[in-house]
C-alpha cells in the first residue's frame, strides 16, 4: 500500500510524466521455470518482476527467520513451510484475489494441507521425487551391466561407492532429504522424530562419505549433463532436465532417473507470501498468473516436475504427463513416502550428523 | 580543539563500523537457537528488563565449539592451508616482481597493467572460470589427454588442490605488488658494489637483494595470509567434501544449518586468532615507516 502511495505522490509530483514501476520479488529455486514466463508476466501485467534463485531450503529459511529479505513471494518445500508458518513468517492468502485457485488440484491439496491445514497460506507449484540420476553407459563400465540403478543400495553399499567413486558421485546438500533415504534405506522408519534412530543413518552415510566427490543442490545437474559425474542423488525433475542438456549438447552422454524401489521422498514445494513482504497485492497477482492453467503447464513442461494444478494437465506434453517418473503410477504412489518437520532439539542433532558426514570429522 | 575533531571522525567511524556489529555478534553467541524471527533467544525487551535477558546469556556456545572436534579441525586446515598457499604464492610472485622491477622502464607500466587487468572481471566470474577449467571433461584434461602426458582425467576439481590453485590464482597480484614496489625503490648500485667487492650474482641476490626486499615480502605475505585464512568462495566452488576449512564451516553454520549463535561463536573465535597477524602485520608497517623516516 504503501508504495501505491508514493507512486501517487511522484506521479503528482511530476505532473504524471514519471511514475514509479511497481515491482515484484520473486525467490525460487534454480532451474525451476520456463524464463518465457517471467516475460510474459511483465508483459502482461506491466509489473516489473525481480526474479532470484536458492539451492537450498535452509537457504531460505535463514533469510525468512532473519526477517526483512524484502521477497514478495518465496518457494519454501512443505516441510519447511510448515515450520515457518508457526515462526510467523508468511502472511495468510486473500483468496479473492486468486480466481485461479479453482484450477488447482485436490488430490494435491489434502496433501499439502498436512503442512499447511486448509491451504490458508500457501498453493503448491511442483511436487517430485527424490532419487537417483544415473549415467547408464559409465555405471555399466562400472558396475556391470547389472547395477542396482533403481536401488538405494547404488549410493548406500560402500561396495558399490568404491568403485563409483572412480566416475564421480554427488549428493544432496539436503539432510532433511538424505537422511529420511539413509533410515529407508536400513528399514528404519525415514519420518522418524526421535533422536536415537535418527542417529543410526549416521554409520550409513559415513560409510559411504569418502565416495562422495561432493554435497551439493545444484552443479550435478551440469555435471550430469557434461558427463563430470556418473551417479547424484538428486531431485527428478533437475535429472531429467540435465538427460534433456546431455541430448541437446548431443555429447554422448545417457542419463536417466530412477526413484529408488525401496521407497522415495515426495515432497511439495509450495509458493507463500512473507509477512513482511513489500508488495503483497503484486504476489498475489503472480501467483494468480501461475495458477493459469496453460502457464502452469509451460512451467512443468519446460523443468519435468509434476503440478499441483489439475487444469493445467491437458496442456502438458506427452512425454511430462506420460513419464511415470514425473506423474507417478497410482502404483508407484504407495511406494513414495513424506517427512514433517523435526523438533529444535532433533533438529539440532540431525544438523549435526550432517556437518559431520559432509566434512568426515 | 581542530585536532581533536580530526581524531574523533575516524575513531567514530571505526566505533560505528567495527565494535558495534561485534558487540552484536558477541550477543547472538551467548544465546540460544530457536525457530523465530529473528532465529534465537533471548530477544532483548524492555518489558522483563536488562536482567532477565543478561541471566539467559551462557557460554554453551563456546563450550560447543571445544567440544566438537570439527572446528579446531577447521581452524587448523585453514592454517595449513593458508601457509602453504602464502608460501607457494611467494615463490611464484617474488620472480614475476623481480622480473618486473628489473625490465626496461618503458615496459613496466604495461607490465602493472597486466597484473592488475584481472581485477577488471569479478572474481566471481573467475572463480566460476576455474571451475570450467579443472573439472574431469575441463579444458585442462582436454589438453592433457590431447597431449598425451595423461590417459585418464584427473579429478582436480572439488579436491583440496583446486583450492591451492584457485587461492594461488586470486592472491598472486596481492604477493607480486608490494614486492615489485620494494624491489622498484631499491638502488641497483648496491648489487653492482656487491659484486665489486666479490659477490656472485647469486650471492648478491640474497645478502643483498632480499633483505631490502623484505618489507615487500612481509606486506605480501600477510595481504595472502590473512584473506586465506578466512577463505570461503574458492573452498565451497572449488573444494570437495574433504576441504575442511573454517570461512566454509562459517557460513554453512550461519545460512544452512541456521545456527546463527554457534556461528558468532565461531566468527568470534575466528576473529581472536586473526588478531595476532593483523597486530604483527600493523607493527611491521609501523616500523617500516619509522625506519624511513
Amino acid at each position: 500500500m504503501h508504495r501505491h502511495t508514493l507512486t501517487l505522490a511522484a506521479a503528482l509530483a511530476l505532473g504524471g510524466t514519471l511514475a514509479m514501476a511497481e515491482e515484484v520479488r520473486v525467490y525460487n529455486w534454480s532451474d525451476y521455470i520456463d524464463e518465457e514466463l517471467l516475460t510474459k508476466f511483465q508483459e502482461e501485467t506491466g509489473i516489473d518482476l525481480v526474479y532470484d534463485v536458492f539451492d537450498s531450503n535452509e537457504v531460505l529459511e535463514t533469510k525468512m527467520l532473519a526477517g526483512g529479505s524484502g521477497y514478495d513471494v518465496v518457494v519454501p518445500t512443505g516441510t519447511f513451510l510448515q515450520r515457518q508458518i508457526q515462526a510467523g513468517a508468511f502472511q495468510k492468502l486473500d483468496k479473492s484475489k486468486l480466481p485461479n485457485l479453482s484450477n488447482m488440484w485436490d488430490v494435491i491439496m489434502e496433501r499439502t494441507a498436512q503442512y499447511d491445514p486448509g491451504n490458508e497460506y500457501s498453493v503448491n507449484y511442483m511436487w517430485g521425487t527424490t532419487g537417483l540420476g544415473v549415467n547408464t553407459k559409465k555405471v555399466a563400465e562400472v558396475l556391470g551391466e547389472n547395477a542396482p540403478i533403481d536401488s538405494l543400495a547404488l549410493v548406500f553399499d560402500p561396495a558399490n561407492m568404491e568403485k563409483l567413486a572412480s566416475c564421480g558421485v554427488h549428493f544432496l546438500d539436503a539432510p532433511t532429504e538424505m537422511i529420511p533415504a539413509a533410515l529407508k534405506y536400513i528399514g528404519e522408519n525415514p519420518d522418524a522424530q526421535d533422536a536415537e534412530t535418527i542417529a543410526k543413518a549416521e554409520a550409513v552415510l559415513m560409510a559411504v562419505r569418502p565416495y562422495v566427490q561432493k554435497f551439493h543442490s545444484s552443479e550435478y545437474i551440469n555435471a550430469l549433463a557434461n558427463g563430470d559425474i556418473c551417479v547424484a542423488f538428486g531431485w527428478s525433475g533437475d535429472v531429467l532436465q540435465a538427460r534433456d542438456r546431455a541430448a541437446e549438447a548431443d555429447n554422448g552422454v545417457e542419463i536417466a532417473y530412477n526413484a529408488p524401489k525401496e521407497g522415495a521422498l515426495m515432497w511439495f514445494d509450495m509458493m507463500a507470501i512473507p509477512a513482511d513482504a513489500p508488495n503483497p497485492d503484486g504476489a498475489h497477482k503472480f501467483l494468480n498468473f501461475i495458477m493459469d492453467a496453460q502457464n502452469m503447464a509451460a512451467a512443468s513442461n519446460y523443468v519435468y516436475y509434476a503440478n499441483g494444478n489439475k487444469a493445467s494437465q491437458e496442456f502438458l506434453a506427452e512425454d511430462v504427463i506420460g513419464d511415470p517418473a514425473i506423474y507417478p503410477s497410482e502404483e508407484t504412489v504407495k511406494n513414495l513416502y513424506t517427512v514433517s518437520p523435526w523438533d529444535a532439539k532433533v533438529q539440532r542433532v540431525a544438523t549435526r550428523l550432517w556437518t559431520k558426514v559432509k566434512s568426515g570429522t | 580543539m581542530r585536532r581533536f575533531l580530526l581524531i574523533a571522525i575516524p575513531f567514530g567511524w571505526l566505533l560505528a563500523l567495527f565494535l558495534v556489529p561485534f558487540f552484536i555478534v558477541v550477543k547472538i553467541s551467548l544465546s540460544d537457537v530457536a525457530v523465530s524471527i529473528p532465529p534465537y533467544v533471548p530477544q532483548f525487551s524492555w518489558e522483563t528488563g536488562i536482567g532477565t535477558f543478561l541471566r539467559d546469556l551462557d557460554f554453551e556456545n563456546f563450550v560447543f565449539l571445544t567440544t566438537d572436534s570439527l572446528y579446531w579441525k577447521s581452524y587448523v586446515g585453514s592454517l595449513v592451508i593458508a601457509v602453504i598457499s602464502t608460501f607457494l604464492t611467494l615463490l611464484i610472485g617474488y620472480p614475476i616482481a623481480y622480473g618486473m622491477a628489473r625490465a626496461p622502464e618503458e615496459w613496466r607500466a604495461t607490465l602493472m597493467m597486466l597484473i592488475i587487468l584481472p581485477f577488471w572481471t569479478s572474481f566471481l566470474i573467475r572463480i566460476y572460470a576455474w571451475m570450467g577449467i579443472l573439472s574431469r571433461e575441463g579444458l585442462l584434461n582436454q589438453f592433457l589427454m590431447w597431449t598425451g602426458v595423461i590417459s585418464e582425467p584427473l579429478t582436480i576439481l572439488n579436491t583440496n588442490y583446486a583450492v591451492y590453485i584457485g587461492i594461488i590464482y586470486a592472491y598472486l597480484p596481492f604477493m607480486v605488488l608490494p614486492i615489485y614496489s620494494a624491489l622498484d625503490r631499491m638502488d641497483t648500485s648496491l648489487i653492482e658494489a656487491a659484486e665489486d667487492l666479490g659477490c656472485s650474482r647469486l650471492t648478491a641476490f640474497w645478502l643483498v637483494t632480499v633483505p631490502l626486499s623484505r618489507n615487500g615480502i612481509i606486506a605480501g605475505c600477510f595481504l595472502v595470509f590473512i584473506p586465506a585464512l578466512g577463505e570461503f568462495v574458492i573452498p565451497s566452488l572449488l573444494g570437495g567434501s574433504g576441504t575442511l576449512m573454517i570461512g566454509k564451516v562459517l557460513w554453512e553454520e550461519f545460512s544452512s544449518n541456521r545456527d546463527w549463535p554457534l556461528a558468532s561463536a565461531v566468527a568470534v573465535v575466528l576473529l581472536l586468532i586473526l588478531v595476532v597477524p593483523i597486530v604483527l602485520f600493523q607493527r611491521n608497517q609501523q616500523k617500516q615507516q619509522e625506519a624511513e623516516q
